[in-house]
């Protein structure tokens, strides 16, 4: 029996979607126990959530006030505590949350992490992408070390609910280094659906040329129920907010939908998109690589079409 | 502060399209452009900055790599890094031994900040930071946008999935640089030359004591799926209608 440890990335009230996509890769083990661990100043709402998941065999608390942000220097010593009390895989999501924390993790547990794992061939064996998903390698971990993994989420479906786990209040022991302090996080509060999550995106590139004229995106992604993404280019740019960048260094994301707005598609942001179902292009340049990888292409001036597009939407 | 380390590494350049080989055995890099990963230039830039701000007296760039990596070196030296470490190691490497024959480096060196790229464009792994601060028990910062040194300690702010977050650490660290943290320098013709007179150290691999485990290994390389060939519509009308036939609209 191997038993998988996945580590809850949330903000307090809300479990993070990515953890049940975690849920999902690890139920590709055979015979494996899985256990989430909820670290936070009260974690009873979100080990709720956790336990309702299918999939989900255990939930384990650690409330300390110390955990009420996810610093990876305090929690990282309390994970390695609950791994030493008999875990054979510890796996987060391959989120900011989960690449910052999961790496101190393996270095403290004296092994290798698995980043981006993508798919599981057996308890041991693992597909990941490198050379931003140009290239996909399948990675042996040696017997009998402890598998630290970072799931790629866009590679793994959502678990559905109806689980019935059980909670149980766990305490670790583990000094908590003072060194490293959360001051504090500045999200910009939307009502627009999740970039990570949405079934439909659509996304602005440098062609846009200005945050004024950046507004048309937003404003057909609203009229299509679709999160609003955006190239490195219009990010740098000051465009667009820096969560919104899809890509190699930016989110990665499997919509049902992906349209892609003035962006040419280099490949640090097709590895972003690779997963999603149908992906539309609207380019001027017909030589764009993103009608390499586009479903449905249109070649034409994203200012004459985007606004035409609304209308046909609204009629 | 005294010093600070930054990280080099020698990889495929961003623009190269990469190939699986035929035989699965690896990626094809014969011939292929070599470039200082993007990352590491961000780094190096951000330490130049605190150099030039008179919050830094000494820059010591640091590669893991081949007898080649030199060449990135001597990159980081025309940028302005004042001495230059290179831990010859051919092959791969594992993660954790990166980290650990970093903290040999850091060990010897004791700077009080080491800048690395977030991660680096050929495998990806982004683990470094992470696991050196780790071996070195001081404190991450990933992503970071903006630095600010304040006496003893960083204000860093960090690019993360919901914003921005600002953490405050404590020094020695080591944080990880993201895209927007600066826009690097062009390197400059006398630069290139001045370069050439810098100290670049060569130290052996197997000088250091690193273990190294061979805890991961990489059986298999394939190219990823291709996506089906698309259509192309010729109007906002087609596109609305093919968009509908996929009940995506
Ligand atoms: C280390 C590294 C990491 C990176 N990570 C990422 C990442 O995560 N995500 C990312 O996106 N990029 C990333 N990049 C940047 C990437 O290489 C490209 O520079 C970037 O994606 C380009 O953005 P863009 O497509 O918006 O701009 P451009 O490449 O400039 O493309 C603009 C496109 O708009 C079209 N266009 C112009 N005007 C119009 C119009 N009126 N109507 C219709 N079309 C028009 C043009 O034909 C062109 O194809 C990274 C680069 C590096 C080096």
């Amino acid at each position: 029996m191997h038993k998988l440890l996945i580590i809850a990335e949330h903000d307090g009230e809300k479990l993070n979607a990515s953890i049940s996509r975690c849920v999902t890769a690890a139920r590709q083990i055979s015979d494996v126990h899985v256990t989430v661990a909820v670290l936070a100043a009260d974690p009873s709402a979100v080990a709720a959530q956790a336990a309702a998941l299918t999939g989900v065999d255990a939930v384990i608390t650690v409330a300390a006030a110390a955990n009420a942000h996810a610093v990876a220097a305090i929690w990282a010593p309390q994970v390695v505590a609950l791994v030493r009390g008999g875990y054979s895989h510890v796996w987060g999501p391959s989120t900011s949350f989960g690449k910052d924390l999961m790496p101190r993790v393996a270095a403290l547990l004296d092994v290798n992490q698995i980043s981006d794992l993508m798919a599981v061939d057996s308890a041991h064996t693992f597909k990941r992408p490198i050379y931003a998903g140009n290239a996909i390698i399948t990675v042996q971990v040696a017997a009998g070390s402890v598998v630290v993994a970072t799931v790629r989420t866009a590679s793994f479906e959502a678990a559905p609910a109806g689980g019935n786990a059980a909670i149980s209040a766990v305490s670790v022991d583990a000094s908590l280094p003072t060194h490293t302090r959360f001051v504090s996080i500045a999200q910009a509060k939307s009502d627009r659906p999740d970039l990570q999550t949405a079934p439909k995106v659509v996304s602005g590139g440098r062609a846009l040329g200005s945050a004024e004229n950046f507004k048309i995106i937003f404003s057909l992604a609203e009229k299509m129920g679709a999160a609003v993404g955006a190239s490195r280019a219009a990010v740098d740019a000051g465009y667009a907010p820096n969560e919104l960048q899809v890509g190699q260094t930016g989110k990665i994301i499997a919509p049902q939908l992906y349209m892609a707005v003035g962006i040419s598609g280099a490949i640090q942001h097709l590895t972003g998109i690779k997963d999603a179902k149908t992906i539309v292009a609207i380019n001027k340049d017909a030589e764009a690589p993103i009608f390499e990888v586009a479903d449905i292409g249109l070649v034409a001036d994203l200012f004459d079409v985007v606004p035409q597009i609304e209308k046909a939407l609204a009629g | 502060m005294r010093k600070i380390l930054v990280g080099i590494k020698r990889v495929v350049d961003y623009n190269v399209r990469i190939r699986v080989k035929p035989d699965n055995s690896g990626v094809v890099l014969d011939g292929v452009k070599m470039s200082v990963n993007p990352f590491d230039e961000i780094a190096l830039e951000e330490a130049l900055r605190i150099r030039e701000r008179g919050e830094a007296e000494e820059i010591v760039a640091v590669s893991i790599g081949p007898d080649d990596a030199q060449q990135q070196l001597r990159t980081a030296l025309a940028m302005g890094a004042d001495r230059a470490i290179l831990v010859k190691h051919d092959g791969m490497l594992e993660p954790l031994t990166v980290a650990k024959t970093l903290m040999a480096i850091v060990s010897r060196e004791q700077p009080e900040l080491v800048i690395l790229g977030k991660q680096a464009i050929d495998d990806d792994n982004s683990q470094a930071t992470q696991m050196l601060s780790a071996l070195w028990d001081r404190p991450q910062v990933t992503c970071a946008s903006k630095v600010e040194i304040k006496g003893n300690t960083l204000s860093v702010v960090r690019e993360v999935d919901a914003g921005l977050e600002t953490l405050e650490v404590d020094l020695p660290a080591v944080i990880s640089a993201d895209l927007r943290l600066n826009e690097p320098r062009y390197v400059k013709l006398p630069d290139i030359m001045k370069a050439k007179k810098k100290p670049l150290d060569v130290v052996e691999f197997a000088s250091l004591n690193v273990a190294t485990p061979g805890q991961l290994t990489a059986t298999h390389y394939e190219p990823p799926k291709a996506r089906a060939k698309g259509v192309m519509v010729k109007d906002v009308a087609e596109l609305i209608s093919a968009l509908k036939n996929k009940g995506l609209v």
